[in-house]
Formats: structure tokens, C-alpha cells, sequence
């Protein structure tokens, strides 16, 4: 395929993991909206091309692994794996209800395709370096991947992490930071400003790149280039927006964890089926 | 099957040698072993092992938090991680690690925590463990074990690479009592019942085991029938054990190296209220903080000895007499 009708097939496979999650939350009527809507672009390019998983199997042991670190973001994460064929669509709209396989944070024991139990911030980076220890102890070239938030970046096992890996020249780990700027209190820089995270992640010994997030052909070429990249874990610093593309979260303050009106949602749903539509006639 | 050793001596060998001997054998025909530290590979004795099996051991640095969070992952790989650090570090300083990467993730993680209560003397009250296992006892499905000498260390971890799940290891790394012979088993979650009795039941563990029989003779010379048992499972504790001593003594005295708050004594007054109530006395450090000295001299002023236990059993007979 070439590389431009890849990147259209990504575009709407991204305004369909939009459009899912909006409608997890939609049943709801609240969520996690802000954190998930900005890993959304991210989550298409690993499920949609990177990434080698096996839907019926989703323990294989070859696959590639996802530690989706910042684990309020599941919802983004379920919508993905439900487009292809994890589990039922229906399966979606049990979101945080009592006895459901989708809790508001991540559990491998519970969801078919996650790969880590997460929640508790900072530890997904910790996991996701064990698991690319253990399959290199095995001799495995799969890759682990996983996704911090920028607020995460708080935590200080985030660091020790940080350290760690270099150490180790786990270059089958590729890391993101959700750089949107936001955190649950307010903006980050207001809170606890992180800086340049690329460049604090490059002196700690990793090949970092700073990118647009919400372009899937800027994260499907920093993808390729880690890959590329030998000898150190990789980190892509992924400039997003909290809320992106949801019409009643985008650009507002306090989106972390929102609740909304239906007629709010039924607004962002119209929007996103547009933009789909749109993606759907360029491709 | 357990056999007692005849004379109560220290074992010749050093906890931390036997620790380390038994994971190279079983590291020899299982590549699923693998070990993790946080910068203690000294004082743990784990040299031979990082040594021999350089692919499989990770000296993590001082990082406990991380150490746990890699253990958890390369479990999640298939790999039975072994993660040491002094006792302190290993659960306070890793508890949210062990929580919810290790446990909660339903993982299958060994955790060793060194120097027991005051068998951390001259590191002093900062790195005197009197907490680890209470800070652990409350994590759901978690197993909390207190090997007593060598001989039981061995045999837990070759035990430990059989079975699936979180396990704290509460080691200490020198010398202590030996209170079994070679090529005794023992089974996790049951206790042993090492001298039968008939007025009170001693329940102890660790370095207590040894003070506990100690006192049984103390008491027999007062005409006091003791039972002793070796608790060194502390969760699940064995309930079955605590409900038999407690019908056929009917008075419990507990003895732990750790703070009777949320420790041994916690546990088997719990289950003891829940199967047969009996008058219950508990010996350990009650909610005080460590502080430096030698061993003997903070044993004597936590009031860790037999002398202790034997009081403790005539006051808990005074009790049951009312």
C-alpha cells in the first residue's frame, strides 16, 4: 500500500475509534473524555498498521505489546480492540457498568487484547520495560509499547523508568507522553510544568522525537524511524489536545473527567461522524 | 513431614547463601527463573547468581517502585521473578508496585525482604522492618511467608517456582537457630505444630520459633504443658490449627519480630475470634519504632525473649483461670 492511502485508511480508522469511544461515554453520560479523545490518532497508527496482534488469540506470544500506562484512557483503547475483533461492539456499551470486561482503568484480566493492568500512574512504564526484558530473555523481536500522560510525568517511578531502560538497550520499547498539556487540576505548566519531555528523555539516554500527535502520518513516520533506531529504547512525545475533536471537551479547562448533557454529546457525535465521512470520501 | 533437630544451636549456614544456592540449582533447569535487586546484590548473596546468570539478573539500582513494576512485567512474559531489597524497601517504599502491578494484575512475583525487625541492628530504627508484613497482610490473595532457618528456606523456594501468584519472602540473611533437620517438607499455609500441649499454645515465627520452645521448657518446670507452633505462613494463616490449639488449650500466647499491630498476633486473634474465643496475649515490638543497637541488646529491650513468651503465658493462664 502506498503510503498516502495508508495514511487516509489510518485517518478513518482514527475517526472510528473517535466516534466508538464517544458513543461508550455517550451510554454513560460521563467519563475520562479529555485523555482519551487525545491518544486517539496514536492508538489507529499501532492497532491499525505497527502493530502484529492476533484478535483470537490475544495472548500470543509473539505479539506486540500495548501498556497504556495512563490507564483512564481505556475507552479509546476498548474502542480500537472492538473495531478489530477483540470482542462485540455491544460488549462496549457495558462501560463501567457493575460486572463489566471495560472498568474505567485498564485490567488484563478482565479485557481481551490489554496486555497490563494500569491505573495507579507511573507504573505502566516499569511493566512495559519487564515485558520487553522478558520476551528479549526469550529471544522474541516483538516490540512493547506504551503511553504515558503528560500529567504521569508527575510521578517519579516515570523517572526511575527512564533510567532504567537505556541501561538496558531495550530498543524494542517505544514509549509515548501525551503532551497535551493538561492535567487533572489544570495545565500543567501551571501545576508542575514538565519542560522540553523530549529533551529530559534524550539525556536520559533515549532516541526521543517530539511530533504532532493528532497526525497519523507524522506518528506512523516517528514509529518507523524507532524502529530503525538501535541499541536505546525509543520515546515519541506526542503534542496533543486534550479533548481533540470532541466539540464539548476540546479547548475547555477542566476536561479530565466530564460530565455531559446529551444534547452536548449528540453535537460531538454529528461532528465526528462528519469528519469520518470526509476521511471516508478522501480515501 | 518435619523433624526437629535435637540441640536449639545456630545453623552453620547463612540464610542469604542457601537463598542463593537453591535459585542457581533451580535456575540451572528452569529458564524462567530469573532475579531483580535494588542495588543490595551484596548484602543479599546473590553475587554467585549474578555471576553465573548475568541474562537473567538485573541489578535495577535503588529502585524499588521500578523493581517491582519490571518484575511484574517479565512475570507477565512467563518469568518468576525473584526481587530483594532490605524488608523496609522492599514493601513500604514498592506497596502501590506490589498493590496493583504485582497483585491486583493477578502476576506471579516473589518479593524478598531482608533483615527482619531487629535483625536490621545496626542499620537502626530507618531500616528496621516491624511493618512489612502488616503493610502487606491487607492486599487481597497476597501470600506472606517467614521462613525459620535454612533447612525451611530451601524448601519454600524450591515450593515457590511451583506455584502462581504474589509471595513475600520475610528473610532474615545470617545465621539463625536451626530448628529442623535436613529433608524436612513443610506445606505453605499450614503451621506446625512442633511440641504438643495442654494448658496454652505458643504461636510463633522467625527468630521467636527458638525462643518459643525455649519457653515451653521454662514453663514445663513450672508444671505448664505448652503447645508450640511454627506459624511461618502468616497469610493465609492456618486457621484449622489456630481453631484445634485453641479447643484443646483454650489460651494463645503469639511471638513475632514485627509490631503486634497488623502482624502475627493481628492474625491469629482474628481467626481465633472467628473459630473458638480464647484469651489471647500477643509478644513483638507493640507499636514502637526500631531503633540502632546490637541484636541481643534490642531483642532484650523489645522484649523478644523466652522470658517474655513465659510471662505472657502465665498472665494469658490467669486470664482463661477467670
Amino acid at each position: 500500500m502506498e503510503k498516502k492511502q495508508l495514511v487516509e485508511k489510518l485517518s478513518v480508522f482514527a475517526e472510528e475509534i473517535r466516534l466508538e469511544t464517544l458513543e461508550e461515554f455517550a451510554a454513560l453520560g460521563f467519563g475520562h473524555v479529555g485523555g482519551a479523545m487525545s491518544v486517539v490518532e496514536t492508538l489507529a497508527v499501532l492497532y491499525g498498521h505497527e502493530m502484529k496482534y492476533d484478535p483470537k488469540n490475544p495472548r500470543w506470544p509473539d505479539r506486540d505489546w500495548l501498556v497504556l500506562s495512563k490507564g483512564h484512557a481505556g475507552p479509546a483503547l476498548y474502542a480500537t480492540l472492538s473495531l478489530k475483533g477483540f470482542f462485540s461492539r455491544e460488549m462496549l456499551f457495558t462501560l463501567n457498568r457493575g460486572g463489566t470486561k471495560l472498568p474505567s482503568h485498564c485490567d488484563r484480566n478482565l479485557t481481551p487484547g490489554v496486555d497490563m493492568t494500569t491505573g495507579s500512574l507511573g507504573q505502566g512504564i516499569s511493566t512495559a520495560i519487564g515485558a520487553a526484558l522478558g520476551n528479549r530473555m526469550d529471544g522474541r523481536d516483538n516490540y512493547t509499547y506504551f503511553i504515558l500522560g503528560d500529567g504521569e510525568c508527575n510521578e517519579g517511578q516515570v523517572w526511575e523508568g527512564a533510567l532504567f531502560a537505556p541501561q538496558h538497550n531495550l530498543d524494542h520499547l517505544i514509549g509515548f507522553v501525551d503532551y497535551n498539556g493538561q492535567q487533572l487540576d489544570g495545565y500543567t505548566k501551571d501545576i508542575l510544568d514538565l519542560g522540553d519531555i523530549a529533551a529530559k528523555f534524550r539525556e536520559f539516554g533515549w532516541f526521543a522525537q517530539e511530533i504532532d500527535g493528532h497526525s497519523v502520518e507524522a506518528i506512523l513516520d516517528a514509529v518507523e524511524a524507532a524502529k530503525k533506531n538501535r541499541g536505546a529504547p525509543s520515546m515519541i512525545v506526542l503534542r496533543t489536545k486534550k479533548g481533540h475533536g470532541c466539540t464539548f471537551a476540546e479547548g475547555i479547562e477542566a476536561n479530565h473527567h466530564i460530565a455531559f448533557k446529551p444534547e452536548q454529546m449528540e453535537k460531538a457525535l454529528a461532528c465526528t461522524r462528519t469528519r469520518l465521512a470526509s476521511a471516508e470520501r478522501a480515501n | 513431614m518435619f523433624k526437629l533437630r535435637e540441640t536449639l544451636e545456630k545453623s552453620p549456614d547463612m540464610m542469604r547463601d542457601v537463598y542463593c544456592n537453591t535459585l542457581m540449582e533451580l535456575a540451572e533447569t528452569d529458564p524462567r527463573i530469573c532475579a531483580l535487586d535494588a542495588d543490595l546484590v551484596s548484602s543479599s548473596g546473590m553475587k554467585p547468581f549474578f555471576r553465573a546468570y548475568p541474562d537473567r539478573a538485573i541489578n535495577c539500582g535503588v529502585q524499588e517502585a521500578n523493581m517491582i513494576g519490571v518484575a511484574a512485567g517479565l512475570s507477565a512474559t512467563g518469568k518468576i521473578p525473584f526481587a530483594h531489597s532490605f524488608g523496609i524497601f522492599a514493601t513500604r517504599r514498592a506497596c502501590d508496585q506490589i498493590f496493583m502491578s504485582a497483585a491486583y494484575a493477578k502476576l506471579n512475583v516473589r518479593i524478598v525482604g531482608s533483615d527482619p525487625g531487629v535483625t536490621a541492628a545496626y542499620n537502626g530504627g530507618t531500616h528496621m522492618p516491624f511493618e512489612d508484613m502488616g503493610v502487606l497482610r491487607s492486599i487481597p490473595q497476597i501470600t506472606l511467608l517467614e521462613p525459620t532457618d535454612p533447612v525451611m528456606l530451601e524448601e519454600l523456594v524450591r515450593k515457590l517456582t511451583e506455584v502462581y501468584g504474589v509471595y513475600y519472602i520475610r528473610m532474615a540473611r545470617k545465621n539463625v537457630a536451626g530448628i529442623y533437620e535436613k529433608g524436612s517438607s513443610f506445606t505453605i499455609g499450614r503451621g506446625n505444630l512442633l511440641k504438643d500441649g495442654s494448658d496454652v499454645t505458643l504461636i510463633a515465627s522467625g527468630i521467636m520459633v527458638a525462643e518459643a520452645l525455649k519457653a515451653r521448657e521454662v514453663l514445663a518446670s513450672e508444671g505448664i504443658s505448652a503447645k508450640v507452633v511454627d506459624m511461618f505462613t502468616w497469610k493465609p494463616v492456618d486457621s484449622e490449627l489456630i481453631a484445634r490449639c485453641a479447643a484443646e488449650t483454650g489460651a494463645f500466647v503469639t511471638a513475632e519480630n514485627h509490631n503486634t499491630v497488623g502482624g502475627l498476633g493481628s492474625a491469629v486473634t482474628e481467626a481465633v475470634c472467628a473459630t473458638c474465643p480464647v484469651p489471647v496475649e500477643m509478644v513483638g515490638t507493640h507499636d514502637r519504632f526500631g531503633q540502632v543497637g546490637t541484636e541481643d541488646f534490642l531483642r532484650e529491650e523489645y522484649k523478644l525473649t523466652a522470658g517474655e513468651i513465659a510471662a505472657a503465658a502465665r498472665r494469658v493462664l490467669a486470664r482463661k483461670a477467670k
